[in-house]
């Protein structure tokens, strides 16, 4: 090393042994979620993700429409998720707009978000066996995913963004005959991912590469503020179905799966346990919906809010919590929407999960966090 | 976007009683009077709260499963510790700051949660502080400072830092006080500032 920087540049001496290494970024088209990390040989000693930049201004633009024209463009950062990501969203918009919710709508809001959970799961799960090399586990996922896509056209029209959940309910009624069609997918979904466990969480290979790795424990999962199936695997037990129910969630009976172990066979589990209880949840819904009603309360294009207030909502997504923080000042438009992901939260883990880690682990550590990259950054 | 939205004004009132006043229209029934009733277990928390601090924290809201104090810069920290150690929350789950032009803040909300304590699982503490604004922001050189809350709540480290380039408040304290989502040449202004308009509206 010279004496002679260039000015402004402050390099550290470095020891020799220690190598940067920028893994990612993960999507070609954007750039988002690199991380940068430190190897010393074949272990990672240092780590610092990258959130990246790919929308970076959802919630600047949610500040120039109105409480309902923002229904559309919210639901963007997690497109597989629709009806999630904007849940607490409505739900927030409807305590500041005072409007009530309709029964059916209720049902068939959670019906929504119980198949689009699935549709992100599987999506997840498919990456998940790639990342791993498992190519069976890349095809059988994508494959089985479209059921419940057609399940979701059928509702919405839409295949991704849905934008079906709006404030006071949900934009059109279930079409005629669903419930039949709703239940024979379902329990050949449920039937199908069942042999999942054979092929994948079983396999030996996948066992070797996800036990131990990557421990997560449970003080630290709650230090860190994890959220969702991270939280879950560590042994905590907490599902916002569970102990702070929304809309219908409280009428219907909710499994939280937890497992003790932390690592990442216990994360990548995790998610596909809760496929199994969201197949659950759908029949129980599907059974006790009102068999008719409105599912839309009657709203003006520009509705009147109710004056200045602050709203905190929270729902439980394929991936966590998310919570939604509204401020209102009055006007037609939010003052301030601020979105809560788990994706970011969960970010936090990701350092402390990898340092220690051997480098071939990343993938699977990674992706087991349940990360959804192009949420992270609003 | 005008970066001071008028306040309304109060004084400017000129008074001409042309007409004699009218008797005060006297209400049949005060729905106001009545004594709201406030859900006993977040009374219950607040009250310790008030009690520790007295009027160092001020009583936002008192909703179900939620309440709300604001409190001043100088408190913030001590306030904190006391809701982590005596209140038991154990995790924050946002940090978002908002911006107040008009009256020349910018505000800053930690919703903090407990996992551990299972008769908290429902309920949401939005702790929210005041940091002064300046209207040509340096972000991190100039007077738009708060005291950093990482060392008592560990998760709301990503969140301080998002705050601090979305809207330039600084934390002191914090120990990884870099950018993290914006371009590594982003000279703007804090971008969810007021005055920062989107292009075309």
């Amino acid at each position: 090393m010279t004496d002679i920087m260039p000015p402004g540049l402050a390099l550290k001496k470095v020891d020799e042994r220690i190598m940067t290494l920028n893994v990612g970024p993960q999507h070609p088209g954007s750039g988002h979620m690199r991380i940068v990390v430190q190897i010393d040989g074949d272990y990672i000693v240092a780590c610092d993700p990258d959130p990246g930049y790919v929308h970076r201004g959802e919630e600047k633009m949610a500040e120039y429409r109105n409480y309902i024209t923002n229904v559309p463009h919210l639901e963007r950062p997690v497109i597989h998720d629709s009806c999630n990501i904007l849940y607490p969203y409505v739900l927030g918009a409807e305590e500041i707009l005072g409007i009530e919710v309709p029964e059916r709508a209720k049902y068939v809001r959670v019906i929504c978000s119980e198949l689009n959970r699935c549709i992100y799961t599987m999506y997840w799960l498919a990456i998940y066996g790639i990342f791993l090399g498992h190519s069976t586990m890349f095809m059988w996922p994508a494959g089985d995913r479209e059921l419940l896509i057609d399940l979701m056209e059928k509702v919405s029209g839409a295949r991704v963004t849905h934008a079906h959940f709006i404030p006071g309910g949900v934009r059109n009624d279930l079409p005629a005959n669903f419930e039949d069609v709703c239940l024979r997918q379902v329990n050949y979904f449920e039937k199908r991912i069942k042999e999942y466990a054979a092929v994948f969480y079983d396999n030996p290979i996948l066992i070797s590469r996800t036990r131990d790795t990557g421990v997560l424990s449970r003080e630290n999962a709650i230090r860190y503020g994890t959220t969702g199936s991270v939280l879950r695997a560590s042994g905590v037990d907490y599902d916002l179905r569970v102990k702070a129910p929304y809309d219908v969630y409280d009428e219907l009976d909710v499994h939280t799966n937890v497992m003790k172990e932390g690592d990442s066979y216990a994360r990548s589990k995790v998610p596909w346990l809760d496929m199994i209880e969201s197949c659950n949840i759908i029949r129980q819904a599907l059974q006790k919906m009102p068999k008719s009603g409105s599912v839309r309360a009657k709203l003006k294009p520009n509705p009147k809010t109710k004056g200045p207030a602050t709203v905190y909502k929270r729902v439980e997504s394929g991936r966590g919590s998310l919570g939604c923080y509204i401020v209102s000042d009055g006007k037609p438009e939010p003052y301030r929407v601020k979105m809560s992901v788990p994706s970011f939260r969960n970010l936090l883990a990701l350092p402390n999960l990898l340092i220690g880690e051997k480098l071939g682990n990343m993938p699977s550590v990674y992706w087991s966090l349940n990360y959804w990259p192009v949420e992270a950054d609003r | 976007m005008s970066s001071n939205p008028e306040k309304p004004t109060t004084e400017a009132k000129p008074e001409e009683k042309t007409t004699p006043p009218k008797p005060a229209p006297k209400p049949a029934a005060k729905p106001e009077e009545k004594p709201v009733e406030l859900p006993a277990f977040e009374k219950g928390i607040l009250d310790k709260l008030v009690e520790k601090f007295g009027d160092k924290v001020e009583v936002d809201f008192v909703k179900e499963d939620r309440i709300g104090i604001k409190t001043s810069k100088d408190n913030v920290h001590d306030v904190a510790q006391f809701i982590r150690d005596d209140l038991h929350y154990d995790h924050a789950e946002s940090v978002s700051g908002v911006d107040f032009p008009a009256d020349n803040e910018i505000e800053v909300v930690y919703h903090l949660g407990s996992y551990t304590e299972s008769s908290l699982a429902k309920q949401i503490l939005t702790l929210s502080t005041r940091a002064p604004r300046e209207s040509n922001p340096i972000p991190g050189q100039d007077s738009t400072k708060l005291p950093s809350l990482r060392d008592v709540f560990y998760s709301v480290e990503f969140g301080e830092r998002e705050v601090f380039e979305m809207l330039g408040v600084f934390f002191d304290g914090h120990p990884d006080n870099r950018r993290l989502l914006l371009p590594e040449d982003w000279a703007d202004l804090p971008p969810l500032r007021k005055d920062f308009a989107i292009k075309g509206r």
